[in-house]
């Protein structure tokens, strides 16, 4: 994994400095609030309910043992105890005091970590393939990019005002595990004509008030001149994205409003203007950044591990916990371990710092020293010997994070929701809790399949409900907390936004919709057939009979549920 | 008003000029990009450019390129457009003149604006007024990309890789650092 140089190192401190002299000037009133706020935003400081919050940023979610240690020692000294992971693959920390704060980021500055830009409307962190370098199905590591778009993209001087804010995501693998396609730019890593790599660019992804899934930019560029065309895409957004009014703000808007084929003429114009020499990355910086992703010097051994099998046979928890949540890996005889922050009456995306600490333990033991974080919130290591499972799932157990529900429908992605955050309409946290404990046996949870279900608790999507197979959003009805049930949302390649089915429920009905829902799935289901595919092929109708009842009785029964 | 230029205030030899204000003689004055391109005698004067935000000349069209001065106007501190207007002036035209920022202009913006080829601004917030007296700047001293050409004068570091064409840069600028 990158780590930082001397300029890396010195750069972060100076940004650290740089804050804490902000924060005492705000303190002695030589800034107002007003301008203090992107100054503070600009370094993951953000104003919530109860407190402020601050984000760590995870750089497309890699951390190393000493790093997610470094979070814990935060977690505990500076919040109460734990951190959640967000969809973002960052950390956030929900107690912050503002006086602290600079303390905090001179903690992460030690292990070479940072805040930048985690908040604010300027280019977000870029999030990737959580098993990047790993993955069978790779066509190169996108780290590489990552690492180089977060590099460009730090204290970018023209892009730091910027409309709204701007997120990235890159993929290398033949499947999409980035969510790319709901993402301002999302980038695919390609092959071209001649064998060549390069990047398929996409534009105008986004969840929100307006979903929409993104529209191919550019079938091909190629690599080395990512840079530029990035600036180009930036340079026409930035000049002009809407910023009148900040529900429209976003580039989807931008690209709706003037159709693919202008928006596409503008940036191909702006990156013939630009000169693109004194911006692309040179070889030797490529190579220098690239060096650090270098495929680790693994030992191939035997596809199957006797103590594995017995451990199989003799522990169901095992054998389902294995089933699920392990993945192949490059490298025969080493796999992928999924750690999901999802237990049973836990909030989805929370760690302790004991936690993180006996992760951070089982990495530097049997994981090469490294984690990685998902936006599904959960965390992964991504080289585990087979021999060495056994010691990592009693690890695991032993810290209270040895579900086996990886994407099954507990595997709920949520987000903070009224609990904490001033923008919710609804609490979030307490539905997807409800939702776990019904499917909590882990037989019904298997039978069920690969099931995504997402809960946001306002319009601003963050719990990503329009991309769940299952999405619950919650909504303001006359001063009482309902929720929006919608279907069919999809994040990977075949990306869809999720169709409202009906009227939205009181909290305490939406743990049975969902029982019927998941009924109605198992009822009309094929062989094999996951939730999706199944909803795909026999549409809404029969969900919306199940939850509503037939056409012609709806109102009757729609008022029935309305004040269950 | 004074202007802050290179490190310091100094005082300000340009006026704006109303739209059916006459211009005297000689006279350093700033007009609309409106009555520049209506009034193309102008041009030969010491006549500058006042930019609305947002507003994006065409500089070939509108013969600005050798303008002695465009003022950029930040309607408010968190409208960024002037960053991407600016920095194009200076990249693309090679744009010698003054670029000035007007408006909501900020400390902590400064340094920024500098590194997108701003080398004046026009200050009405005390306390950044009373900063900058002090000599007081807060901006980064390093940068992982690469001055704009023309912000030279702002002094940074960038990564060490690009450090050489950095120099090869600042030599053929003939400058050397703030």
């Amino acid at each position: 994994m990158y780590r930082y140089d001397e300029f890396d190192a010195a750069f972060v401190r100076s940004r650290t400095a740089q804050f804490r002299d902000q924060v005492a000037r705000r303190l002695a009133g030589e800034i107002s609030e007003e301008q203090f706020r992107p100054l503070r935003l600009h370094n993951g400081l953000y104003l919530q309910l109860h407190a402020y919050m601050l984000r760590v940023a995870i750089p497309y979610g890699v951390l190393s043992a000493r790093q997610l240690e470094q979070l814990a020692r935060i977690a505990r000294k500076h919040d109460r105890g734990y951190g959640h992971f967000t969809t973002r693959t960052n950390i956030q920390f929900h107690w912050a005091r503002l006086e602290e704060t600079p303390d905090v980021l001179d903690l992460l500055a030690d292990v070479d970590m940072h805040a930048i830009q985690t908040s604010g409307n300027c280019i977000r962190n870029t999030t990737t393939d959580p098993y990047a370098g790993v993955a069978i199905d790779e066509i190169e590591d996108p780290r590489v990019w990552a690492e180089i778009i977060r590099q460009w993209s730090t204290v970018h001087p023209e892009f730091l005002f910027l409309p709204r804010k701007f997120k990235i995501a890159i993929t290398g693998a033949a499947e999409d595990r980035a969510a790319i396609l709901y993402h301002d730019i999302g980038m695919r890593i390609v092959k071209g004509k001649g064998g060549e790599t390069g990047f398929a660019i996409y534009v105008g992804g986004g969840q929100g008030r307006t979903p929409y899934v993104a529209e191919e930019l550019r079938s091909f560029l190629p690599k080395e001149q990512l840079l530029s065309y990035l600036e180009a895409i930036m340079r026409v957004y930035n000049l002009h994205g809407r910023r009148d009014n900040l529900y429209k703000s976003r580039i989807k808007v931008l690209v709706k409003a003037l159709g693919i084929e202008e928006f596409r003429r503008q940036v191909e114009e702006e990156w013939s203007k630009i000169d693109h020499v004194s911006i692309d990355l040179p070889q030797e910086e490529y190579d220098r950044i690239a060096a650090y992703f270098a495929p680790l010097p693994l030992v191939p051994g035997p596809i199957t591990d006797a103590g594995v099998e017995k451990r199989r046979r003799e522990d169901a928890s095992f054998d389902s916990w294995v089933r699920n949540n392990v993945l192949p890996h490059r490298v025969a005889g080493h796999v992928i371990v999924n750690i999901l922050l999802k237990e049973p009456g836990k909030v989805p995306g929370d760690a302790t710092a004991d936690q993180m600490e006996a992760v951070a333990a089982l990495a530097r033991a049997y994981g090469h020293d490294e984690i990685r974080v998902t936006y599904q919130q959960n965390l992964v290591l991504p080289n585990v010997a087979l021999v060495d499972l056994v010691k990592v799932y009693d690890g695991l157990v032993a810290a209270g994070v040895a579900v086996g529900n990886y994407e099954l429908i507990t595997d709920i992605i949520s987000c903070p929701g009224l609990d904490y955050c001033n923008l919710a309409n609804a609490r979030s946290i307490p539905v997807a809790l409800e939702i776990a404990k019904r499917f909590a046996d882990q037989s019904v949870a298997e039978d069920i399949g690969r099931l995504r279900l997402n809960v946001s608790g306002c319009i601003n999507a963050c719990g990503h409900h329009h991309s769940g197979n299952i999405g619950i959003l919650g909504v303001d009805k006359k001063g009482t907390e309902h929720y929006q049930i919608t279907l069919g949302g999809s994040p990977g390649d075949d990306a869809e936004v999720g169709t409202i089915l009906g009227p939205s429920f009181p909290a305490e009905a939406v743990p049975d919709a969902i029982e019927t829902i998941v009924a109605t799935y198992r009822a009309h289901r094929r062989e094999g057939e996951v939730f999706l595919a199944t909803y795909r092929r026999i549409g809404q109708a029969p969900f919306k009979e199940a939850l509503y009842g037939a056409p012609n009785s709806g109102a009757s029964s729609r008022k029935q549920l309305q004040e269950a | 008003m004074p202007i802050y230029r290179g490190g310091a205030f100094v005082d300000d030899t340009w006026r704006v000029l109303g739209d059916d204000e006459v211009a005297d003689r000689g006279a350093h004055v700033i007009v609309s990009l409106e009555r520049w391109r209506s009034e193309p005698q102008l041009r030969t004067g010491n006549v500058g450019v006042i930019l609305r935000a947002g507003e994006e000349p065409d500089v070939i069209a509108d013969g600005l390129v050798d303008a002695p001065l465009i003022v950029i106007t930040f309607a408010k501190f968190t409208d960024g457009r002037g960053y991407s207007v600016a920095r194009a002036l200076r990249e693309r035209h090679a744009f010698k003149g003054e670029i000035r920022a007007t408006g909501d202009v900020l400390l902590d913006q400064i340094p920024l604006m500098l590194r997108c080829g701003f080398d004046a601004f026009e200050i009405t917030h005390g306390p950044t007024i009373a900063a900058l007296g002090r000599g007081y700047l807060p901006g980064l001293a390093l940068s992982y990309q690469r001055p704009v050409g023309g912000s030279r004068r702002y002094s940074t570091v960038v990564r060490p890789s690009q450090a050489s064409r950095q120099v090869a840069q600042e030599q053929n600028d003939g400058a050397g650092q703030a």
